[in-house]
């Protein structure tokens, strides 16, 4: 039995730690038991017979958490037999949980944990209320063993993405959610007449104006996509409408607003890289994530691209070239998104009594010259490969060897 | 193009994207081999003269000298604490010492670096503009799989504001392409990326035109419910068909160009292009991600005796990077792009690192309006990932790939793409190497006229459409 514990306690030495709870500790010890991070510090003693990794001049971070993405839900975007993130056909998809859609095999899962990211959220898609999104971590070879947290919030969507749900208008849109928002509150309160056909028809099914009812009693955050201004108020508005816990995602054009954001007490998702305009945000630029940090918003970034959740380094890299502090930028990939999706008693520092998701990088995280040395997902050492590294073993030196 | 991030509803636009390959030993630290490029080229199809010519015209400016900076010149040397001179669009000296003049305006450029302008042999700025409606998609003539016909200068709008994103980005010369709806898609533009009323005032003299093919599940998707081709052999058969006819075609218009009896034959828009494309004036731009179909794609070209210059999006040119660079064709490639279609799944990190190892010619490409905005950022990702797997790429190789080797892909190499003296002076200062993250275009030259000023707003082109906007 000692043994069997032994074998599960490793200790990551030398290195300099980020716990993101707290400044960095240079030649500190991360040491993992049993799944979960055990103590962090400069003075931690060693067990005997603990495995050691020797991360003298490396960098060590909480892994990596992508509030975005579709993964385990879609593996290859143009297949849609491969596609499990949209309940096509419903508007008001309140009751669908993407968690059971999530395919624990998907080859994108190894691809981008090898690079870093530890833990994303499965986000469904679809217009107006696309569903619930699950909190997963990378590793497991059931739903059971990834999911971290299920549901993490209801996802809906105020932006021009919306509009034909809406009728064709953004008003119609924020109408259309009010109206699915007062349904669910009646049927919570006449549900027995409605089951007796005796009121009218209501906004969606039973079934998806119950599942609204967390929300509007502020046990469920909504994620509300926006990005134009007037959007992001409006979605504020109906947040203060109905007293919801909201979280905003996308959000350009934010940076205009951030004491509104603010003084709501409102948490932003926001993906760095995107500058292209479109009518949907026309004041969509670079400076939002860094302007929104400045000004005290709460602030988790995204990749949004789901085979490529790994650029979300690049992202934050990104975020810091165009102004933000880089402890923003990784509080801003790990525990900020922690607390957002309620998990931070759980993930997103190094701390003692966390789960042992950790990342050993042989530098600067955000840069392009870093390689990822060490990944554990629940305190297991995740091999280094993938299915794209074992085309590269094969075709390393041609003809390759079929 | 891919499939952009759906889940946030950005609104990104989705156009069809393109590939092309290609290979030539690369030698890795000596200048390249120039292209024999005549500024006639591009305007002239044999027999008929020049047509829709370029209006480019440098802009005056005084000449400048950026000095203490780390200077990458793409051509195997890196000069610490340098200097670079730039006068009347021309690089006239570069090296740790060069004489100011008295009249240049000098830029102290301590601490920063300096590169050759970044090139994107694969863009459809301008001709799918923001912001992305219905009537900015000018990319893909999509009403029949072969459209020779078409040219890309004709889809492009100037005042597409993603043109000053990418100028920011380091970028000086594009290739606007047609989409990869097409089997054929039509004529590309190469263009100086630089503020201009007209697409003329843009195009870059002396550069070929590209012709725009596309290879795989694009033509077969567009088209398979719509007449075909529906199938991969189906694709083949249509270049095939295009080729012969353009065969006969540029039989009959060779034979009147050299004794001029009796009238001209007719023209004919498709097979004009094509021809040019025999008589390799045009090059061959060939979209085409699986390896097996580039060696297709390369047969065809035995057939009927033309050479690809680039394949694009060839995300497996590693399977046969020996071969791409024995046939001295280019791969456009992206670093990290895959996954989002069948034919995009074996996309690897090492993809450009493997075809530097085998000597073929890499080209880091964008196919995207984000991504031609940090072309410097792609190369690095794909060059670190080669270190890290063992294969050995330096700083000037991967710097060659948004700078040389485009060049060489688009026929200009011998005019762009190096800082030497005599080359055209397109020239980007970072406030960093390039190839970390944190580096930033601070200061752009385009044929010497300073373009971009990271520091300076009456060096930030606007375009019309964002007057008046937030």
């Amino acid at each position: 039995m000692i043994a069997f514990l032994l074998a599960q306690t490793i200790a990551i030495t030398g290195g300099t730690v980020y716990p993101v709870s707290g400044p960095k500790i240079e030649n500190a010890t991360v040491l993992i038991r049993d799944g979960r991070i055990a103590a962090v510090g400069a003075n931690v003693a060693v067990p005997a017979g603990a495995t050691r990794i020797d991360a003298a001049g490396k960098w060590i971070t909480p892994g990596l958490i992508d509030g975005a993405g579709q993964m385990g839900l879609r593996e290859i975007s143009a297949v849609q037999g491969t596609n499990e993130s949209q309940l096509r056909g419903n508007e008001i998809a309140a009751a669908f949980n993407v968690l059971e859609g999530i395919n624990p095999a998907s080859i994108l899962i190894p691809v981008n944990r090898i690079e870093g990211v530890t833990t994303t959220l499965a986000v469904p898609n679809g217009s107006l209320i696309l569903g619930q999104a699950a909190l997963i971590d990378l590793d497991g070879a059931t739903i059971e063993a990834m999911r971290v947290k299920s549901p993490v919030a209801m996802v809906a969507d105020l932006s021009e993405g919306s509009k034909d749900a809406g009728g064709g208008s953004r008003a119609g849109v924020a109408q259309r959610l009010r109206r699915a928002f007062d349904d669910a509150l009646e049927y919570s309160r006449r549900g027995p007449s409605y089951q007796r056909a005796q009121n009218e028809a209501l906004a969606a099914s039973a079934a998806d104006l119950q599942a609204l009812l967390p929300v509007l009693r502020g046990q469920l955050p909504l994620i509300a996509i926006a990005n134009r201004r007037s959007d992001i108020e409006t979605a504020l508005r109906i947040a203060r409408e109905y007293k919801l816990r909201l979280i905003l995602a996308g959000a350009a054009e934010a940076w205009m607003i951030p004491g509104q954001i603010t003084a709501a007490g409102v948490p932003v998702l926001v993906e760095p890289l995107q500058n292209l305009p479109s009518y949907d945000a026309l004041g969509i630029r670079y400076e939002n994530a860094p302007l929104l940090a400045k000004g005290g918003v709460k602030l988790a970034l995204m990749e949004t691209t789901t085979e490529n959740t790994r650029n979300l380094r690049q992202q934050a890299g990104n975020a810091v070239a165009n102004g933000m502090t880089w402890d923003q930028a990784l509080r801003a990939v790990t525990l900020t998104p922690a607390e957002i999706f309620g998990v931070a008693d759980r993930y997103g520092s190094l701390e003692a009594g966390k789960v042992a998701n950790v990342v050993v990088w042989s530098g600067d995280p955000f840069e392009f010259s870093t390689g990822v040395e060490h990944v554990y997902i629940r305190g297991r050492e995740i091999p280094l490969r993938s299915r794209q590294t074992e085309l590269l073993e094969r075709y390393k030196t041609l003809p390759p060897k079929y | 193009m891919r499939h952009p991030s759906i889940l946030l509803g950005l609104i990104v636009m989705v156009a069809v994207g393109c590939a092309s390959a290609g290979a030539k030993p690369a030698s890795s630290t000596t200048a390249p081999q120039s292209t024999a490029t005549t500024p006639s080229t591009q305007d002239t199809t044999a027999g008929i003269g020049p047509q829709y010519v370029s209006t480019y015209q440098r802009h005056p400016n005084p000449p400048v000298l950026i000095r203490n900076a780390t200077i990458l010149t793409a051509t195997g040397q890196e000069i610490q604490g340098g200097s670079i001179l730039l006068r009347d669009g021309k690089i006239v000296a570069v090296g740790a010492t060069v004489e100011t003049p008295s009249d240049a305006t000098v830029v102290d450029a301590t601490g920063k670096w300096v590169t050759p302008g970044v090139i994107d042999t694969h863009s459809h700025l301008g001709v799918y503009a923001a912001p992305g409606t219905f009537a900015e998609s000018d990319g893909n003539e999509a009403t029949r799989p072969v459209t020779a016909e078409v040219w890309a200068e004709h889809s492009f709008w100037p005042q597409d504001p993603q043109i000053p994103l990418a100028i920011a980005g380091g970028v000086t010369t594009i290739q606007a392409l047609p989409g990869s709806a097409n089997l054929i898609g039509g004529r590309s533009a190469v263009l100086k990326l630089i503020p201009g009323r007209s697409v003329q005032e843009m195009k870059f003299p002396g550069a070929h035109y590209g012709l725009k093919m596309a290879c795989g599940e694009n033509p077969k998707r567009v088209y398979g419910q719509r007449g075909g081709p529906s199938t991969r052999m189906g694709n083949m058969a249509g270049y095939r068909e295009a080729f012969i006819g353009a065969q006969s075609y540029r039989r009959r218009w060779d034979k009147w160009n050299k004794d001029h009896q009796g009238d001209p034959p007719d023209r004919n828009l498709r097979n004009e292009t094509l021809a040019e494309v025999l008589r390799g004036n045009i090059y061959v731009q060939n979209h085409c991600y699986r390896a097996d179909e580039m060696l297709q794609m390369l047969d065809l070209a035995r057939e009927f005796g033309f050479k690809i210059r680039s394949f694009h999006h060839a995300v497996e040119a590693y399977k046969i990077a020996d071969v791409l660079a024995r046939e001295g064709v280019a791969s456009s490639v992206w670093a990290d792009w895959w996954g989002f279609k069948e034919e995009a799944m074996d996309g690897i990190y090492e993809n450009a690192a493997l075809l530097q190892q085998a000597g073929a010619r890499a080209v880091i490409h964008s196919d995207d309006a984000g991504g031609i905005q940090r072309l410097n950022q792609e190369a690095a990702k794909a060059m670190y990932h080669g270190r890290r797997a063992g294969i050995p790429v330096t700083r000037d190789q991967a710097l060659r790939w948004f700078t040389a080797n485009p060049a060489w892909a688009l026929g200009l190499d011998s005019i762009v793409g190096t800082l030497e003296p005599g080359k055209m002076a397109d020239v980007v200062v970072w406030s960093a190497d390039p190839l970390s993250v944190y580096a930033q275009a601070v200061q752009v030259y385009n044929d010497g006229w300073l373009v971009y000023d990271r520091t300076d707003p009456t060096h930030q082109p606007k375009t019309d459409f964002m007057l008046g906007h937030p």
